[in-house]
This record gives C-alpha cells, sequence and structure tokens, in this order.
C-alpha cells in the first residue's frame, strides 16, 4: 500500500493513468482540466513516454487515434468545448474498434459557455456524442480516489472490450483536493493481435479503419458490436447504493451532484423522511437493474443534476415510468446546495405520501 | 464531527496554500479532509477563496457556504462572508487590513494583525501561517504539533529553506495574545 498523499482529481488521473501503463498523452490546455497536461508534461519525459500539446484538440485525438492503432495505453483530456470538438475522432476510434481514454473535465455550456463545473455534456457522453451508432463506457467518480480508479478502470474496460472509455468528471472533481492513494497496477495481458505494429513479414498486414463501404458489411459490424454493448450492459454495471435498505424514496446523482445529495439524504433522514441515494459510477451502461428493482419499493425517484435535466430520461427509461421522477437542478456552472435538494425530497415526499 | 472551514482574502496571500497546509494538517490526523478552490479567474489582488473540510465521517459535499470558521484575510472577504458563517461559528480577522469590527453577536471574533506580525518576522508573505496559527489556537482543530509535522510534507523540499519561516510565523500566530 501506498501513502495516501494531497493531490488535486485532475493530477489524480494523470498519476494513475501512468501507473496504469499509459505512455502516450495528447491534448490541449483549457480549464478547468488543465492540470492533467501540465502533469504530464512534467512527467511524461521523466519515464521515456510521450506528452504532446497539439495544436488543437482535433489534432490530439487523431493522435489518440494513431497510438491506439498500435495497441498502446493512450488518452487524452480536455473539457465540454474541447470534447466538443474531439468528437469525430472519438466516433473514428469506436468506428475502428480501439481502445483509449477521454477524460472529461466538464464545464458550463452550451457554446464557450463558463469556467465552473457542469455535468450539462451527460447526453454528449452517455449516447454517443458523434456520429454513427456508437456508445463509450462512461464512469463518473465522485471522489479524488475514483478518479485514480476508474482511470485505471477505465483503461482496463477499453481494452476488454476494446473500445474508447470516457471518464466523464466536472470542474470541482478536477480541482479538488482529496487524501488519494494511487493504485499500484499490474502489468495485464492484452492481445494485440490486431494492432498495426509492423509485421516483420512474418504475417498479413494488419488493418485498422472505420470505412465500410458495403452496407451489408457496415450493418454486421455494427451488429457485432452491439452484442458486445450488450455483454457490457449485462456485466460491467456499477453504482453506490447509500440508505437504500428501507428507503420510500430514492435521489439519483452522480459525480458532485451525488455529493451534495448525500447531505441532503443525511439531513432528511434526521426529519423522518426515508430516503436513500443511488449513484451511478457507470453513466453507460447505465445501472437500470438497480433502478428498476427500487422502483418496486420506493414512491418517487429525484435526480440531482448540474443540467437542465439529461439523466432524469434514463430514470424515467430506467423504471418504465413506473413512478413519478422529479428533478432538482442548477446548471451554467452553478452547484445545486445541500438545502435544495433537501427541500426537493421534502416536496417529493410530500406530493407522493 | 465536522468542521467547515472557509479562508478568504486576496489572490497572492497564500489563501490557498494555507488551506493545504490545514488539509495536511487533518491528513496527518487520520481525519477526512476535503480541499476546494475557488478557481474563476483569479489573478493577484483579486479574490480568492478556498473550503476546507476535516471530518471524522467521509466528505459529502466539499462546497463551504456556511462557514463554522472564517479566516478573513481582506475587508470584501469579510463583508462576504460574515453573513454566511453559522451561529456560534468562530471568525478570524486579520486586524491590519481589516479595520472594522465583526458585527455579528451571535458567533466569536479574534483579531490579530497578521500582516504587520508577518512583516516584523521579516517574512512578509507569511501572514497566512500566522492566521493559521491563530486559528488553530482558538478552535483546535487540529494539535499544534501535529500542523509543525504536516508543514515539512507541504512545504516542498526544494523549498526547504521556508520550512522554519513558515513554522515561525505558525508559532507566532498560535502564541498570539491581544
Amino acid at each position: 500500500m501506498s501513502e495516501k498523499v494531497l493531490m488535486k482529481g485532475n493530477e489524480a488521473i494523470a498519476e494513475a493513468a501512468i501507473k496504469a501503463g499509459c505512455m502516450h498523452y495528447f491534448g490541449y490546455p483549457i480549464t478547468p482540466q488543465t492540470e492533467i497536461a501540465a502533469y504530464m508534461a512534467k512527467r511524461m519525459p521523466k519515464i521515456g513516454g510521450t506528452f504532446l500539446q497539439a495544436e488543437s484538440e482535433v489534432s490530439a485525438i487523431n493522435m489518440v487515434y494513431g497510438v491506439a492503432s498500435a495497441g498502446y495505453r493512450v488518452m487524452t483530456s480536455s473539457s465540454s468545448p474541447g470534447v466538443s470538438l474531439k468528437q469525430e475522432g472519438i466516433s473514428y476510434i469506436a468506428g475502428a474498434d480501439l481502445p483509449a481514454l477521454i477524460v472529461n473535465v466538464q464545464r458550463g455550456g452550451p457554446g464557450l459557455g463558463g469556467i465552473q463545473p457542469s455535468q450539462s455534456d451527460y447526453f454528449q457522453a452517455t449516447k454517443g456524442g458523434g456520429h454513427g451508432d456508437y456508445h463509450l463506457i462512461v464512469l463518473a467518480p465522485a471522489s479524488v480516489q475514483e478518479m485514480a480508479d476508474l482511470t485505471v478502470k477505465a483503461f482496463d474496460l477499453a481494452d476488454k472490450y476494446r473500445m474508447p472509455a470516457m471518464l466523464l468528471a466536472d470542474g470541482t472533481m478536477g480541482q479538488m483536493m482529496e487524501p488519494v492513494e494511487i493504485p499500484e497496477v499490474e502489468a495485464r495481458a492484452v492481445d494485440h493481435s490486431w494492432a498495426v505494429r509492423g509485421t516483420n513479414c512474418e504475417r498479413e498486414h494488419n488493418i485498422v479503419n472505420s470505412l465500410y463501404l458495403k452496407p451489408e458489411i457496415l450493418e454486421q459490424t455494427n451488429f457485432e458490436r452491439f452484442e458486445r454493448y450488450r455483454q457490457i450492459e449485462e456485466n460491467e454495471c456499477m453504482y453506490e447504493s447509500f440508505m437504500m435498505e428501507d428507503a420510500e424514496y430514492c435521489v439519483v446523482a452522480f459525480g458532485i451532484a451525488a455529493r451534495v445529495s448525500k447531505n441532503a439524504v443525511v439531513a432528511a433522514r434526521k426529519a423522518g423522511i426515508k430516503v436513500g441515494l443511488i449513484r451511478p459510477i457507470t453513466l453507460w451502461p447505465f445501472p437500470k437493474k438497480a433502478l428498476a428493482k427500487a422502483a418496486q419499493k420506493v414512491k418517487g425517484f429525484l435526480s440531482v443534476e448540474l443540467s437542465m435535466g439529461q439523466m432524469i430520461e434514463d430514470v424515467r427509461l430506467a423504471i418504465d415510468c413506473k413512478k413519478p421522477v422529479q428533478l432538482c437542478n442548477r446548471t451554467g456552472g452553478m452547484i445545486v446546495t445541500p438545502e435544495e435538494v433537501l427541500s426537493s425530497i421534502e416536496k417529493l415526499a410530500k406530493e407522493n405520501a | 464531527m465536522t468542521t467547515q472551514i472557509l479562508i478568504a482574502g486576496f489572490g497572492g496571500q497564500g489563501v490557498l496554500f494555507a488551506g493545504k497546509c490545514l488539509a495536511y494538517e487533518g491528513l496527518f490526523e487520520n481525519k477526512q479532509v476535503s480541499w476546494l478552490p475557488s478557481y474563476g479567474p483569479e489573478m493577484r489582488g483579486g479574490t480568492a477563496n478556498c473550503s476546507v473540510i476535516l471530518s471524522d465521517d467521509p466528505v459529502g459535499s466539499p462546497i463551504v457556504s456556511n462557514p463554522d470558521v472564517l479566516l478573513a484575510m481582506n475587508l470584501p472577504s469579510l463583508d462576504k462572508y460574515e453573513a454566511a458563517t453559522v451561529p456560534g461559528g468562530k471568525i478570524v480577522v486579520d486586524s491590519t487590513l481589516i479595520d472594522r469590527k465583526v458585527e455579528r453577536t451571535d458567533l466569536q471574533a479574534y483579531y490579530i494583525p497578521a500582516t504587520k506580525l508577518a512583516a516584523s518576522l521579516g517574512t512578509p508573505t507569511l501572514a497566512n501561517m500566522i492566521m493559521l496559527g491563530k486559528m488553530i489556537k482558538e478552535t483546535g482543530v487540529v494539535d499544534f504539533d501535529n500542523a509543525t509535522e504536516a508543514m515539512k510534507k507541504v512545504v516542498s523540499a526544494k523549498r526547504a529553506d521556508l520550512l522554519e519561516a513558515n513554522i515561525k510565523a505558525l508559532k507566532t500566530g498560535f502564541d498570539y495574545e491581544g
């Protein structure tokens, strides 16, 4: 066990990525994730890795595409406007079935928006984001420790299923410091027989590509990819359940919104309202089964989000609209307070007694 | 037991660094801690603040809106956060830079001429450590001996020459009677 140190969430991502064997980082600075790039700029040259500040986010993601084609662990990071720029490249990486990590430390939008924390890229992250039929594995950390742990997890899942993964954080998670133990990661054997690393004239060329001009073949490729997605939905859902045992109401929140909501859940319990929290850790795959199960016993749900209400749609879908789902939200860089969440819980309980 | 602390002042006064020292002191005592800076387009001379939470339980929201303890290092900070401080809370005021008294009567106020004391020590940039020392004395939120140990973690090896000065400033604040 290594010693606990205080680190910013952004730094924890960077160090955990290095520990996970990521030797190649391409990015472009943008608040509030710049510490990731700064950390990589300092560390990568010392360990023989690559740090490259590209001329734009579009370049950075295509450099990621290149390294991923060769089967090496690779990542990029940005914040909301920069991640929008990367979407074409992300779609290509998904279409070419390559593992890679994209980090989005979200800020308020749309447009250039602001620099304060937000969760309004939920749709973009979980529904594809770029063009075509595809998903990313999307992990949502709610502590600096999870910023580190889920970075490692994201690389592992990306390798396992040969697809890009996204760490969806926000400005608060990136900027805050908490004690963190950077995980020691054992090297895992990964099949790279598909990678383009040179043939030594000993085998046929591998081809990494996302172009399929015959529709029958493209359709078949998408079918096969979605079969993998089905397995992921079956096997890789992660969530935290907090005070749900006897809960009559269920708050659903991820990331910083879940942290704030926990304070409110504890306060509501003190006021006699039996409420619990389900915190999705994977946003895709979304923990549908956990919510469907909760819907069998709770009287109502409250989706707490830093957006105009995006995850709430997945909550409703997961429970087939069997119970009322209300929204408690702030957006544009504003953060919900525990008091706001508490009064929303009280309203939910009153209207669904 | 959870203590929510807000340290606020001008950019350049070492507000974030003081918070980092405090967070490390909490970590040193095996407390749960969080540190969150304001990260707007701050610059030297602008306003800066940071939220530090020390707790025996896992920290929920890391955002301090209603501090138990406020360290006010300039007048705009006292003006802004005095009303938000919880009843029964504590406010430590740098009386060199803030020429008014705390108006609230339902909390404890402490006055220390931190900027002047720092200058007289020959380290005018360490008013932050003097404020922190005074706060530790009045709240007991961490043990003073641990605070000096933790300081060794925060002051980087490259700047080891500044360790003594920081500890001295911390002790000056801690020992201040007035």
